[in-house]
């Protein structure tokens, strides 16, 4: 192995990419083989029935939805899992005792948390390139959306990786609040196709607005603006991120 | 690979620590009325403490004493609720980035990373500190520590005491002139303490300060200059290693006699029988005489003859019953 440069928050970084870089087959592939799967059970079951946006077939529109789903879980469960099990086999005192700032710890784990979540999500649109049609109208809308969700994503997972003690918190963190979050954001419909009082439900959830924003990107139609889904994301991004900043700043959870 | 290594090398090598860290002429070590709650429980309890640069320091106590969450306070691990700690001058808090730049740590538990093998986390760790490239460095730590055969194994694949090894490598990775040492031998065997011990040592002649905790005293009582005793949060006893030994009141003679028999005048002194002997406790050497005039008096030899230094143990136990 060679280390890139290093300068700490690199090294952090790099550390962190290595970490689901030598388990690739369980931190990328199984996610990639799972939303296929999804996509193969859907599409077989919807696919003669359901048509979301005019001459879009429903199959094209699950995939945008699914590699969504995929980056935000996988960015973060990588977050989420490396701290969790720094914490609880101690190896996080390593990290503690090295001169970073609450910065680079912040910066280093969601940059890693995000590569995770794209490579899952480009993985899974790559795969599923030879057998759908699927335009990119729009690359950088999703982009855009693809690096703000994964972000925010990334700063939940510490969040939850520094609130959670035990493997088991985390589990429920993640079933609990990340998968019906996902499930619930139009991942698999559009959601004008709801009830009114589920439509207005789904628009207080952020989930929604990224993976709305993110098909944009896809097919150039969309349930809400993509500027407004933009604002709403980077805005749960920003105040996000300023909740993990104040909490590993302050030391909460890590120094005791 | 590792290279083949002189050896003083370490010490030249760390010799060449930049300037910045190498020339502070102050106090390794500054504890200044450093207290610390975890809820009803008082773990510090306004400790003040200096240790001076180059000092091979004990901190003494039992279990719960406070060793460990004051190594903590000063590593930045934990975060005192008063008072203030400086590594070579730079405040723990204020000024984290320069105090931990000094300060090397072997923490207690034996943690490791599972993902990495040895070499890769000491590059990590160099990295962490801002090195970009520490190869010589590296080798030369994993030769002295006898880590050069599993330099390129997992280390979920190491034994306790190799693991042991590497938490001291790790502490070492950045060259820091303060070195504390968290019970660093606890459970490992004989070959690991010799080898763990004289690379320390040559660190500490090389100018490198060393703040050991340990629960082997006879350890402590060898290595350490000076030593301070914790006891609930608070620091019981604080000297050199010889005044505390000096402190401590009488000396064991033990006695060999041929009857094997102890004169009715000296049995008030007996503080322990065996098979064949008699140990007694004297206040000072003047009283060997007077042992002595007893037995000739009474027709009784001495075969063999044994006095006794009260060792640090003794002390240990002495200072903290009395507290």
């Amino acid at each position: 192995m060679s280390s890139p440069g290093m300068t700490g928050f690199a090294t952090l970084f790099y550390k962190e990419l290595l970490r689901f870089w030598k388990v690739s087959f369980q931190t990328v592939m199984a996610p990639v083989l799972t939303a296929l799967l999804y996509l193969l059970v859907f599409s077989h079951a919807l696919e003669q029935h359901v048509e979301v946006f005019d001459g879009v077939r429903y199959t094209s529109f699950l995939i945008p939805g699914l590699a969504m789903m995929a980056i935000l879980q996988n960015a973060f469960a990588n977050s989420s899992s490396s701290l969790i099990q720094s914490k609880v086999t101690g190896n996080i005192i390593f990290t503690l005792l090295a001169p970073l700032s609450h910065w680079e710890f912040f910066l280093a784990y969601v940059l890693a948390a995000m590569v995770r979540g794209c490579a899952v999500g480009l993985g899974v649109i790559v795969l599923t390139l030879p057998f759908v049609q699927l335009d990119l109208h729009y690359p950088l809308w999703a982009l855009l959306f693809a690096v703000l969700g994964s972000g925010l994503l990334g700063a939940l997972g510490i969040i939850a990786g520094i609130w959670a003690e035990k493997f088991d918190q985390l589990a429920a963190f993640q079933n609990f609040i990340i998968l019906p979050l996902t499930f619930l954001s139009g991942v698999f419909y559009s959601i004008h196709s709801l009830p009114g009082f589920w439509q207005t439900i789904s628009h207080f959830n952020p989930f929604f607005y990224m993976i709305d924003g993110f098909r944009f990107g896809f097919f150039g139609v969309s349930d809400v603006s993509p500027y407004f889904s933009a604002a709403v994301v980077a805005t749960s991004f920003f105040a996000l991120s300023l909740l993990t900043l104040r909490l590993l700043k302050s030391g909460y959870k890590l120094r005791q | 690979m590792a290279r083949k290594i002189g050896p003083f090398s370490s010490a030249a090598s760390f010799a060449s620590i930049p300037p910045a860290i190498s020339s502070c002429m102050t106090a390794a070590i500054e504890i200044r009325d450093v207290s610390k709650r975890f809820g009803a429980l008082t773990a510090l309890a306004g400790i003040d403490l200096d240790i001076a640069e180059g000092e091979f320091f004990g901190l003494l106590g039992p279990n719960g004493a406070g060793k460990t969450t004051l190594i903590n306070l000063l590593a930045g691990l934990s975060l005192a609720d008063s008072g203030t700690l400086a590594v070579m001058g730079f405040d723990v808090v204020n000024r984290y980035r320069d105090a931990r730049r000094r300060l090397g740590v072997v923490p207690q538990e034996l943690v490791f990373d599972p993902f990495f093998t040895v070499r890769e986390a000491l590059t990590i760790q160099s990295g962490y500190f801002g090195i970009r490239d520490n190869r010589s460095w590296i080798d030369e730590v994993i030769h002295h520590l006898d880590l050069a055969d599993k330099a390129d194994t997992n280390m979920r694949a190491l034994s306790g005491g190799m693991k042991r090894r590497v938490l001291v490598a790790q502490a070492l990775v950045h060259k820091p002139p303060v070195i504390v040492l968290d019970e660093p031998t606890a459970g490992v065997d004989v070959a690991l303490r010799q080898t763990l011990w004289s690379f320390i040592r040559k660190l500490n002649r090389g100018g490198h300060t060393i703040v050991l905790t340990t629960h082997y005293l006879e350890e402590a009582e060898i290595l350490c200059s000076r030593i301070a005793m914790l006891k609930r949060g608070a620091i019981v006893a604080l000297d050199s290693t010889q005044n505390l030994l000096n402190s401590v009141s009488g000396r064991r003679l033990k006695l060999w006699l041929k009857p094997n028999e102890l004169p009715l005048a000296l049995r008030p002194m007996q503080i322990a029988k065996g098979e064949k002997s008699f140990t007694l406790k004297i206040e000072d050497y003047a009283e060997i005489e007077r042992v002595m005039a007893e037995l000739r008096m009474a027709g009784i030899a001495v075969q063999e003859l044994e006095l006794q230094q009260p060792d640090l143990e003794e002390v240990f136990l002495q200072i903290m019953s009395r507290q």
